[in-house]
């Protein structure tokens, strides 16, 4: 096992384009554009850049440079730099085991919308045709009742597709489909957004959109909101950043990457920003209401507003294939480096080659998305899944991962010098400022402002027994298996392997 | 669309989009410096 060599990014363009179509997601269609709605409009701008500067763009340096001095998956790379911290490359690693198994289900349903498109087969009442025809949802949760044909067989075929693409490897791959994905979604994308703008009302829902309200940069929530954005819309702190760049070289660009990887994410999210609130400007003047009664985000935006929208339109089927294929084509390629990150963690930490890995490690992820999340109720398993890792996984892991790694083991100036030793942008004192004080600081905040939510009411109302069970179990339940991985005695020894083939003499960790 | 409202239209397509052109432009001025492959080990395509 020891004789195989570490993969590697047949180009640098082919990374970039690879960590672009991890961060470019979901998200960025359906959230970001309701988040800056609600948070100030234009003013928006302000707290979102300083977000983007101070700890979005920092903490994706912070993951390329783990990626590269180790060049192992998060697990295996943080044991290097101390042995007890390899739990939160296992809490991570679990967070995306969590997260790929219901993000797939999702782009199961869009391939599914894809196909309603055609003839607007939700009719005149595209939620009820989500909720009572289509996901047959019950009204309040229940447990592993019916599977939904309907999803079932999409939902595999996009396990088979992930499998695959993963199976030829990092090279061939997984940077061959971004290669293909991402210019096939600006080109999809932006043919959506010009038609956009072509429809009458857009400019309504662009003046809701971007009309600056000043007085709320005054309210720390936009502020926190703004923070949120930028950090559940890079990917980072899940460990597909460390992951994706353990397969870069040891001369790569790291700080110049991250701000391409950075800046390219968020340019995708003005584009989405400026595509659905001109389309929602033309629900909204169709309907004749104001566009804050059509605004919306998530699963509603996507799978109610737009369907309406689609309806009313000339040529709408066409609109729909073109929305429903880039929800797809942004969707497959963020499961795809989700997907990978469990598989090269037990890579890494057991030598175990592509293929079984692949089939065994991906093939379980598969299993279980498809043995819980295509049933009637599965809706709410998803949606508390969601919530919950996202706050007390994500974004909780990332807190401790960074107060470790910046005040405990002190890291942050032995990264910044590996960085700097190969990158076209030097990092200074700021760097370790924003992820030694201001990242913590606000990602403390943020954990503080949800846990009281989650006390004050419960989330969306469930029911305290379904949140405790399909909520803070799937949470906390992230962490325990993280740290029982981490104690469990792996076949191959973990730090003895070398996958680099590199003699220990030719070794430097620059 | 109101006055403000396309100025700061303008301003987040400028900064963000030009944000991005600015790092392209950069990383591209600094070429990647090639590595030497592992012993036995020769570069694909």
């Amino acid at each position: 096992m020891t004789d195989q060599p570490r993969e590697q990014w047949a180009t640098r363009t082919g990374f970039l384009l690879a960590a672009i179509g991890s961060a470019v997601g979901l998200g960025n269609i359906w959230r970001f554009p309701a988040i800056a709605y609600g948070n100030g409009g234009g003013a928006f701008l302000l707290p979102y850049l300083v977000a983007l500067l101070t700890a979005g763009i920092p903490l994706l340096i912070m993951e390329y440079s783990i990626g590269r001095k180790y060049r192992m998956s998060p697990p295996a790379a943080l044991r290097r730099m101390s042995r007890p911290v390899e739990a939160i490359g296992w809490w991570q690693v679990v967070i995306s085991f969590v997260i790929a198994t219901y993000y797939a289900v999702i782009i199961a349903w869009a391939v599914r919308y894809v196909g309603f498109s055609f003839g607007q087969q939700w009719g005149d009442d595209p939620e009820a045709f989500l909720f009572a025809d289509f996901l047959r949802a019950p009204d309040t949760p229940g447990f592993m009742d019916g599977y939904v044909p309907g999803i079932v067989w999409p939902l595999i075929a996009v396990w088979i597709v992930v499998l695959v693409i993963l199976a030829f490897g990092v090279r061939r791959g997984i940077e061959r489909a971004n290669k293909l994905f991402i210019p096939l979604l600006a080109v999809l994308f932006v043919a959506l957004v010009i038609r956009s703008l072509t429809l009458d009302g857009a400019a309504a829902g662009l003046d809701a959109l971007f009309s600056p309200d000043w007085s709320e940069l005054g309210n720390g929530s936009v502020w926190v909101a703004a923070y949120g954005q930028i950090f559940f819309s890079l990917s980072i702190g899940f460990g597909i950043m460390v992951t994706y760049a353990s397969y870069l070289g040891r001369r790569a660009d790291l700080t110049g990457s991250a701000m391409v990887a950075g800046f390219a994410n968020s340019s995708f999210e003005i584009l989405a920003g400026i595509g659905v609130f001109a389309t929602l400007g033309y629900l909204a003047t169709a309907a004749g209401v104001g566009v804050d009664e059509v605004a919306g985000a998530g699963i509603g935006l996507a799978f109610v507003a737009f369907p309406a929208v689609i309806s009313e339109m000339p040529l709408g089927g066409l609109f729909g294939v073109l929305f429903f294929c880039s929800l797809v084509i942004a969707g497959l390629s963020s499961l795809i480096s989700i997907v990978q990150v469990v598989v090269s963690a037990v890579q890494d930490r057991t030598g175990m080659r592509r293929m079984p890995a692949v089939f065994g490690v991906g093939g379980l992820v598969a299993l279980v998305s498809i043995l819980f999340f295509p049933t009637e109720s599965g809706i709410f398993l998803l949606d508390a899944s969601d919530h919950f890792i996202n706050q007390y996984g994500i974004a909780l892991a990332s807190l401790v991962a960074l107060v470790v790694i910046a005040w405990v083991l002190r890291q942050l100036p032995a990264l910044q010098q590996n960085a700097d030793a190969t990158s076209a942008i030097r990092l200074g004192h700021w760097w370790r400022i924003c992820l030694g004080v201001i990242t913590p600081l606000v990602l403390g905040w943020m954990m503080v402002d949800s846990l009281r939510a989650e006390f004050e009411e419960n989330y969306e109302g469930y029911s305290t027994g379904f949140l405790l069970s399909a909520g803070w179990s799937v949470a906390i339940g992230a962490l325990l298996v993280g740290v029982i991985l981490t104690l469990m005695p792996w076949p191959a020894g973990g730090e003895d392997i070398d996958l680099d083939m590199e003699a220990p003499a030719d070794r430097k960790d620059v | 669309m109101s006055a403000s409202a396309i100025v700061m239209m303008i301003v987040a397509i400028v900064i963000v989009w030009g944000g991005l052109i600015a790092a392209i432009l950069r990383l591209r001025s600094h070429p990647q410096e090639t590595e030497p492959m592992p012993p036995g080990v020769h570069r694909a395509e």
